[in-house]
């Protein structure tokens, strides 16, 4: 039998090592590059004006997103309240009620796909369904769109993080004589609250930089929101409608509501890494 | 098993009552709090009991031992029904508590378990403070003034023999306490539901000495109120706390008899042999 080189193999190991390395380091530099690009030319548009008043007209300067950051928080809050609690029982099922049957293994199914599901047609379903037959955008479509993508993604985490929990746990309370439901939301969930509010958060920051299925369905409007019943103002739209048009003023505007959003999700990211830290000691 | 041989007649209580206690199933049947008949266990298609018969006297400790993976957690978490959390699992025959099949489809479950209480190997604090923690079972099961409810905490904690370490930390996390009181505390909240049976796993494996002597004296007081089984691959501690054995082998009970019988002359080969440390 032939030895194979030493020499070889330790230089294989190294040029994997180097590889690897250097494809980590090029996307942390692409994530640096962007981060940079936002801050700086959004943080010279960044001004008072830009968080309290209405867009200017086209062309016109000054002025701000006000009402985009309004309805954004309004149609998140409502695809939250949609989302999130049909997202964790499915996730509760799941995990507590479904580990090993078969249905619940289609519903792991169907669940992994709806994740796949590209935002855009979540954004054409609800057109189809809700803004043709009412006959207008709304703010309502918009919450109800944002809603199906958080479901999927909540409902994930929260079996993943339930999953997390030792079955002796649920056997204890169990044999002291909790009823299932007892179980699960006084030990199981008590247990894993850390994990699935940080799960809620993370989906919800992820989902409020969604564009898409708001284009089809809240539309946006330079006014401010009087009620959901009608094309809602919105972040992702602003800044879509605004960096493609022609007007510098308009595009400046784009940026700064870039950097107000981007450092929205950043800060609920680090948020979220902080208080999973804090309880895991 | 350990190298060092054990002085089994210096670690024997002599439980007088023990052996004079009627043992054949047909006379012990008015006496047993426990009476297994038939047992048989199985994990889907896998089976771990075969037809064990067992006979457990109120008041008394009766200790499980044999080798790992013979049986002993599987044999007494039938006794609870713990295992029905795992829908393919199955036990067939019969677990007679006070005379009734606990086994049998009308069993109330629920008061099932807060007669039959278990205490796991490792502890399982629930992730509230102490007084939470023995309060959980209470809640389930009575309704209770705030102050009936302290005072049966309390009770408990002292029947744990933990009260006097946790005094004054009751509105702390439970996980804040160290390792062996947390066992302790598992034991307290078990015994707050006022259980007949207390069914113990290994309770003192992953704790230390120390603890492990606390959790001892705690069984040698609690002996007198209730039903004891415990699980334990220490045959010193099988030796010291309990006053009859069970020895299990491939899913079957091979001996079962006073301790200080199945310590000192046991009818089969293969008891002798694991107790003596021959083979495990
Ligand atoms: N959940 C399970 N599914 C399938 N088989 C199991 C399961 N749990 C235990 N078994 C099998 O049943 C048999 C008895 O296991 P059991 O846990 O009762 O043994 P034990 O005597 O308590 O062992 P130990 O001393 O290691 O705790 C073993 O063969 C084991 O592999
Ligand atoms: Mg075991």
């Amino acid at each position: 039998m032939k030895r194979r080189s030493r020499e070889l193999r330790k230089l294989k190991d190294l040029l994997v090592k180097l590889c690897s390395m250097g494809a980590a380091l090029t996307g942390i530099v692409f994530l640096f590059w962007i981060l940079s690009e936002v801050a700086i030319r959004g943080g010279s548009a960044l001004n008072w004006a830009l968080v309290t008043e209405t867009p200017p007209p086209p062309g016109g300067t000054g002025g701000g997103v006000a009402p985009a950051i309004l309805g954004t928080v309004y149609m998140m809050a409502l695809g939250a309240l949609l989302g999130v609690p049909p997202g964790l029982l499915t996730g509760v099922y799941l995990s507590e009620f479904a580990r090993g049957n078969r249905f619940g293994a289609i519903v792991r199914f169907m669940i992994n796909m709806m994740m796949g599901v590209p935002s855009i047609i979540m954004g054409l379903f609800v057109y189809a369904v809700l803004v043709l037959t009412l006959g207008h955008f709304s703010g309502y479509a918009g919450g109800v769109a944002l809603a199906l993508l958080i479901l999927p993604i909540v409902a994930r985490t929260t079996e993943d993080m339930l999953a997390l929990v030792p079955n002796t746990l649920r056997e204890s309370a169990l044999a002291l004589g909790a009823a299932r439901w007892r179980v699960t939301i006084g030990v199981v969930f008590r247990s894993a609250q850390s994990g699935l509010l940080t799960g809620v958060l993370l989906a919800v920051a992820r989902v409020s930089g969604e564009t898409a299925p708001l284009l089809f369905t809240s539309l946006n409007s330079p006014y401010w929101p009087q009620s959901l019943n009608q094309p809602t103002a919105n972040l992702t739209t602003t800044i879509f409608n605004f960096a493609m048009s022609p007007y510098h003023s308009w595009q400046a505007t784009a940026w700064g509501a870039s950097l107000l959003i981007t450092a929205a999700v950043l800060l609920v990211t680090i948020l979220t890494r902080l208080m999973l830290q804090g309880s895991k000691r | 098993m350990s190298d060092t041989p054990i002085p089994i007649s210096t670690t024997l209580r002599s439980p007088a009552a023990a052996e004079t206690a009627p043992r054949s199933a047909s006379e012990a049947a008015p006496a047993s709090k426990i009476s297994v008949r038939d047992l048989s266990f199985f994990y889907g298609e896998h089976q771990a009991l075969y037809h064990n018969d067992v006979e457990i006297a109120p008041s008394t400790v009766t200790a499980i031992i044999g080798p790992s993976g013979c049986g002993k957690s599987t044999h007494i978490r039938a006794y609870n029904r713990i295992f029905e959390l795992y829908g393919k699992d199955r036990a067939t025959g019969a677990v007679l508590l006070d005379g009734e099949n606990v086994l049998g489809p009308d069993v109330d479950v629920i008061e099932l378990r807060r007669k039959v209480g278990m205490i796991f190997q490792k502890p399982t604090v629930f992730p509230q403070s102490v007084f939470e923690n023995v309060a959980y079972g209470l809640r389930i099961h009575f309704r209770l003034s705030r102050a009936e409810m302290a005072e049966r905490v309390e009770k408990a904690l002292r029947a744990a023999a933990l009260w006097d370490e946790v005094r004054d930390k009751l509105s702390q996390p439970g996980a804040a306490l160290s390792g062996g009181q947390q066992q302790r505390l598992c034991m307290a909240r078990a015994l707050a539901v006022e259980p007949e049976v207390l069914l113990m796993d290994e309770p003192t494996s992953a704790i230390d000495p120390v603890a492990t002597a606390k959790i001892e004296d705690t069984v040698q007081d609690l002996k007198a109120s209730y039903t004891i089984v415990i699980v334990t691959h220490n045959m010193q501690q099988a030796a010291r706390i309990s006053d009859y054995t069970a020895f299990f082998y491939g899913g079957r009970v091979v001996e079962f008899g006073p301790t200080r019988q199945i310590f000192t002359k046991p009818n089969q080969r293969q008891t002798e042999d694991y107790i003596t440390g021959r083979f495990g």
